[in-house]
C-alpha cells in the first residue's frame, strides 16, 4: 500500500515501561510510504478505534501497522475497525511488540531497538500488502449427526427443532447407544429407558430427522457449509415398510437363543434375526447374515422359518446394501466410547471367572429387561449372591493402561449399590474397593453420602489380585485409611472398567480427517474456550467421543455442539478468509508437485487448450484451502502464492530485520 | 562494526510456536532480544529460499519452529518442513555455511519455557560460532 498509517500502542504501562513508544512514532514517520504516525494509551479501546478512523478519513491511509499486542489477540479487531473505518481490512498489519518483546525482555534500550525492528519490518510488509475480499460460499441447510447415543439424539433434535433437516446416521440397528443399555441413571435414580425413549419416539417421527440406524460413513468430502458424505446402509433383510416388530420370525428362528447378544453384553443369546431391544427405534427386526443359516448355507431345513412365521411378508432375502449420499453443511460426530475390556488385565480374573463381571453387565443384570429379567444371580450358578464387591478404578488412572479418570466409574458404582440393595435386600454384603471417590457433579457429593451411610464396607485401595476359587473368590486388599490388609470373600465381583476410545477411533479420525489427542479420543480445538469445536470447521464433536464424561455434560456438550452447528446452517452464505493459496496458471508448469502436498485436496489439474496444444496447470479450490502454505513452499516455478504472506512480502520483512540499507525505506 | 551481537530470524507458525514465543511472554520469561520473529500460518510455509536469502543478507541465525510431530493444524507442514531444513542444512555445508545457523524446533502453544530455552541456548550458540561470514555484504 502507499499510504500507511502505523498506531503504537502504550498498552498501559505494559508496552511503554519497556519499549520508547515515542522514539518509534518519530522514527516511523521518516519511513517511504508511512503518511501517519500515533501512538495512544489502548489502541484496542474505542478512542483507540477512532484514532485509526481518523487517519482513514483524515489522511486517506490505505494501510495499517499497528504495533501492540499479539496478533493472536487483537488482529480480529483491528481488521474489524479498518472495515468500519472504510479501509480494506486485509491491509492491516500486526507488530507484535508486547508478547514477544516488551514483556520477555528487560532492557528498555535493546526493547526499543528490537521494537523498533519490528515495526520497521510490518511497514515492509504493509507496503506489499493487497487488498483482499472475502469469498462467499452457499450453505446447505442440513445437518448430518453421526451416532445415535443420548449425544447424537440431543444434537439432532436440537437441529431439527430449530427447522434444519437432519440425517442421523447410527451403525446399530436401533438408536439409544449405551444409554439405553443402563438400568437407572445417577444420581436421581431415573429409569434410564424411561427418559431416554421418550426422546427416541421423538426422533423417529420428527419431520425433520431422516433416521439412518444399521449404516455407516463411508466417506466425505468438501468443507463447510457444503459436505458431501457416502454413507453406506447395510442391508436387514427385512422390509422395514412390512416389518410391524411383532417379533415372531425371532421366536421362529432355528437359531433362537444361541448367538451371543451384543446388547446384554454375552449374557444372554439371541437368534439371527432378532430386534435390537424391547424399545429399539425403529422396532424392527434385522437379520444377521452371518450366522443366520439360509445367509450362510443357502438352506434353513425345508425353508426359513422366519418367512413361515412373518405374516407382513417382510423378510426379503435379496436386499442389497445401499450407499446414500448426502449433502449437509455441518456436521456433529458423537460415536461414543467403548469400556475397557478387563480379560487384558489378567489380575482381576476376568477371563477365569463367570462371576467377575463389568458394571455394564451388571446393569443388565439389573434391568427388568435384561437376560434375567432384572434378578441379580450369580452367572456361574443362577443363585443369588450373598457377597458383591465392587473394583473402581479397574485400568483407569493407571499409567500402564489408561492415565485418565473414567469420570463416571464412582458415580456408577454408588448408584450400583443402592440398585443392588433393593434387588437382593438389605442382608446382601457390599465392598467397594476405591481409589478416590469422585463425586463432582450436582447432587454427587450428596448421593455418595447417603451411600456412604448405608452398610457398605469402603476399602481404599487397588486390589493386588483377585484369587478365583471354587466355592468362592478372594481378594487381598490393603486398605490405605486403617493401613490394614484385608481378605475379602467374596461371591461375585464387579469391575469398573476405564472409558476408552472406540476401537475403530483412529480409522473413523483418518477418514473425517480430525485429529486425536495423545488417549486416542477425539481432539476438540480448545479445551477450554472451543470444546465443541475440532480443527475441520463446521465439524463438530459431542458426547464421549472427545473423552469421557457423564450422561448430563455429554447431553449439555450435544447442545452445545448443535448450536454450534446452528451457526453456520442458518447463515444463507458464509465468508471465506481470503488468506489462501493462488495459482497463476501463465507460470504454472503442471508439474503436480503441489497436488501431493495438499492436506485437503484443494489441488486439482485442469486441462486447457492454448494455441492448439493441451496444457495442465494447477488450480485452488478457495473453499477446500485452508491457507496453510504449503504448496507456495514447494512450487519450484513460484506460480503458487499465498495472500497476506505472500513471498515478496516476507522477503520484505527478512530484509528489514536483517538490516539491509535498502530495505528499512528511509524516506 | 560494533561488539557482535547474534541476530536470528524467526519463522513461526501461527498455531504452535507463535503461541509459544507468546506465552513467554505472557509467563514474562526472560531471552535475549536477539530473536525477532515473522508470523507464518504453518511451518510448512517455510521456503528454503526464505533461509538462503536471509543468510546472503547476514542474519547469524535462522530458527524455524513448528508443531510437535501430530500436532500441525495442517495436518503435516511440519513434518515437510523438517524434511526440508534437513536438506538444506546438508546443503549449507557444501556451501562452506554452518548448517548449525539452521535450526528446525517443535515448540507448542503451552511451551513458552522451551521457546525462551531454545533462543537463549542459540544465541550462546550463536556466539561461540561468531558472525555470519557473509554479513556486511549489504550492510
Ligand atoms: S501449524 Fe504449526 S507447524 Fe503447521
Amino acid at each position: 500500500m502507499e499510504r500507511i498509517g502505523v498506531f503504537v500502542c502504550h498498552c498501559g504501562i505494559n508496552i511503554s515501561s519497556m519499549v520508547d513508544v515515542e522514539s518509534i512514532v518519530e522514527r516511523v514517520r521518516e519511513l517511504d510510504g508511512v503518511v501517519e504516525a500515533k501512538s495512544y494509551k489502548y489502541m484496542c479501546s474505542d478512542r483507540g478505534a477512532q484514532i485509526i478512523k481518523k487517519s482513514i478519513e483524515e489522511k486517506g491511509i490505505d494501510g495499517a501497522v499497528i504495533a501492540c499486542c499479539s496478533p493472536r489477540m487483537h488482529e480480529p479487531t483491528f481488521r474489524g475497525v479498518a472495515e468500519d473505518g472504510g479501509m480494506n481490512p486485509f491491509t492491516v498489519e500486526i507488530a507484535n511488540i508486547r508478547e514477544q518483546c516488551s514483556w520477555a525482555h528487560d532492557s528498555r534500550e535493546r526493547s526499543t531497538e528490537k521494537a523498533m525492528k519490528l515495526v520497521m519490518s510490518s511497514v515492509a510488509k504493509a507496503r506489499l500488502l493487497e487488498p483482499l475480499e472475502r469469498g462467499r460460499t452457499p450453505v446447505i441447510p442440513n445437518a448430518l449427526v453421526i451416532g445415535g447415543g443420548i449425544a447424537g439424539i440431543q444434537a439432532s433434535l436440537d437441529l431439527a427443532n430449530e427447522g434444519f433437516r437432519v440425517y442421523l446416521v447410527e451403525k446399530d440397528p436401533s438408536i439409544g447407544g449405551r444409554m439405553a443399555q443402563l438400568d437407572k441413571t445417577f444420581p436421581t435414580l431415573d429409569c434410564s429407558s424411561c427418559i431416554l425413549t421418550p426422546k427416541m419416539m421423538e426422533v423417529y417421527h420428527h419431520p425433520n430427522i431422516d433416521l439412518m440406524t444399521y449404516s455407516e460413513v463411508l466417506s466425505i468430502e468438501g468443507s463447510i457449509g457444503d459436505y458431501r458424505v457416502k454413507v453406506r446402509r447395510k442391508p436387514r433383510y427385512v422390509d422395514v415398510d412390512r416389518c410391524t416388530g411383532c417379533g415372531d420370525c425371532v421366536t421362529a428362528c432355528r437359531m433362537r437363543d444361541r448367538i451371543p447378544d451384543e446388547f446384554n453384553m454375552g449374557l444372554s443369546n439371541r437368534s439371527a434375526i432378532y430386534i435390537q431391544f424391547p424399545q429399539a427405534i425403529p422396532l424392527k427386526a434385522v437379520m444377521d447374515s452371518e450366522t443366520c443359516l439360509f445367509h450362510r448355507f443357502g438352506k434353513c431345513g425345508d425353508g426359513p422359518l422366519c418367512v413361515e412365521a412373518c405374516e407382513a411378508e417382510a423378510i426379503d432375502f435379496e436386499q442389497k446394501e445401499e450407499v446414500a449420499e448426502l449433502n449437509v453443511g455441518a456436521i456433529v460426530v458423537a460415536t461414543g466410547y467403548d469400556l475397557l475390556d478387563p480379560a487384558s488385565l489378567h489380575e482381576y480374573g476376568y477371563s477365569r471367572s463367570k462371576n467377575v463381571i463389568t458394571t455394564l453387565e451388571l446393569e443388565r443384570l439389573i434391568s427388568s429387561s435384561g437376560p434375567t429379567k432384572g434378578e441379580v444371580r450369580l452367572p456361574s450358578s443362577g443363585e443369588r449372591p450373598r457377597s458383591v464387591t465392587m473394583i473402581m478404578c479397574v485400568g483407569s488412572r493407571d499409567e500402564t493402561q489408561c492415565s485418565w479418570c473414567c469420570r463416571i466409574g464412582c458415580m456408577t458404582a454408588l448408584k450400583q449399590v443402592i440398585l443392588l440393595r433393593e434387588n437382593l435386600g438389605e442382608e446382601v454384603e457390599i465392598n467397594i474397593l476405591y481409589t478416590d471417590i469422585r463425586s463432582f457433579g450436582k447432587g454427587y457429593e450428596e448421593f455418595y453420602r447417603n451411600v456412604r451411610a448405608e452398610n457398605t464396607n469402603f476399602f481404599r485401595g487397588r486390589p493386588s489380585e483377585v484369587r478365583i476359587r471354587n466355592e468362592d473368590i478372594r481378594i487381598d486388599i490393603f486398605d490405605t485409611i486403617t493401613n490394614k490388609l484385608f481378605e475379602i470373600r467374596t461371591d461375585m465381583v464387579v469391575l469398573v472398567p476405564a472409558v476408552v476410545p472406540r476401537a475403530d477411533s483412529g480409522e473413523f479420525a483418518r477418514m473425517m480427517n480430525l485429529s486425536r489427542s495423545g488417549d486416542g479420543f477425539l481432539l476438540e480445538a480448545h479445551l477450554k474456550l472451543k470444546p465443541m469445536d475440532t480443527f475441520v470447521n463446521g465439524i463438530f464433536i459431542a458426547g464421549c467421543c472427545q473423552g469421557p464424561k457423564d450422561i448430563t455434560d455429554t447431553v449439555a456438550q450435544a447442545s452445545g455442539a448443535a448450536s454450534r452447528a446452528a451457526g453456520i446452517l442458518s447463515k444463507k452464505e458464509l465468508e471465506n478468509d481470503p488468506l489462501i493459496a493462488v495459482v497463476d496458471a501463465d507460470l504454472c508448469s503442471g508439474c503436480r508437485i503441489c497436488i501431493s502436498l495438499c492436506p485437503y485436496s484443494a489441488i486439482e489439474p485442469v486441462v486447457e487448450t492454448m494455441a492448439g496444444e493441451e496444457v495442465v496447470h494447477a488450480e485452488i479450490n478457495e473453499v477446500l484451502c485452508q491457507g496453510c502454505g504449503a504448496c507456495v513452499a514447494a512450487c519450484p516455478s513460484g506460480a503458487i502464492n499465498q495472500m497476506g504472506f505472500k513471498d515478496n512480502q516476507i522477503l520484505a520483512m527478512i530484509g528489514v530485520l536483517n538490516d539491509c540499507s535498502d530495505a528499512g525505506g528511509l524516506k | 562494526m560494533s561488539e557482535y551481537d547474534p541476530n536470528i530470524i524467526a519463522f513461526l507458525c501461527n498455531w504452535c510456536a507463535y503461541a509459544g514465543a507468546d506465552l513467554a511472554g505472557t509467563s514474562r520469561l526472560k531471552y535475549p532480544s536477539n530473536v525477532k520473529s515473522i508470523r507464518i500460518m504453518c511451518s510448512g510455509r517455510v521456503d528454503p529460499v526464505f533461509i538462503l536469502e536471509a543468510l546472503r543478507e547476514g542474519a547469524d541465525g535462522i530458527l524455524v519452529a513448528g508443531c510437535h510431530p501430530g500436532d500441525c493444524h495442517y495436518q503435516s507442514g511440519n513434518y515437510k518442513t523438517s524434511r526440508k531444513i534437513r536438506l538444506l542444512r546438508r546443503l549449507l555445508r557444501e556451501l562452506n555455511m554452518d548448517p548449525e545457523r539452521v535450526r528446525f524446533e517443535h515448540i507448542s502453544a503451552s511451551e513458552g519455557q522451551k521457546f525462551a530455552d531454545v533462543v537463549t541456548d542459540f544465541v550462546n550458540e550463536l556466539k561461540v560460532m561468531g558472525p555470519n561470514p557473509l554479513k556486511g555484504e549489504c550492510q
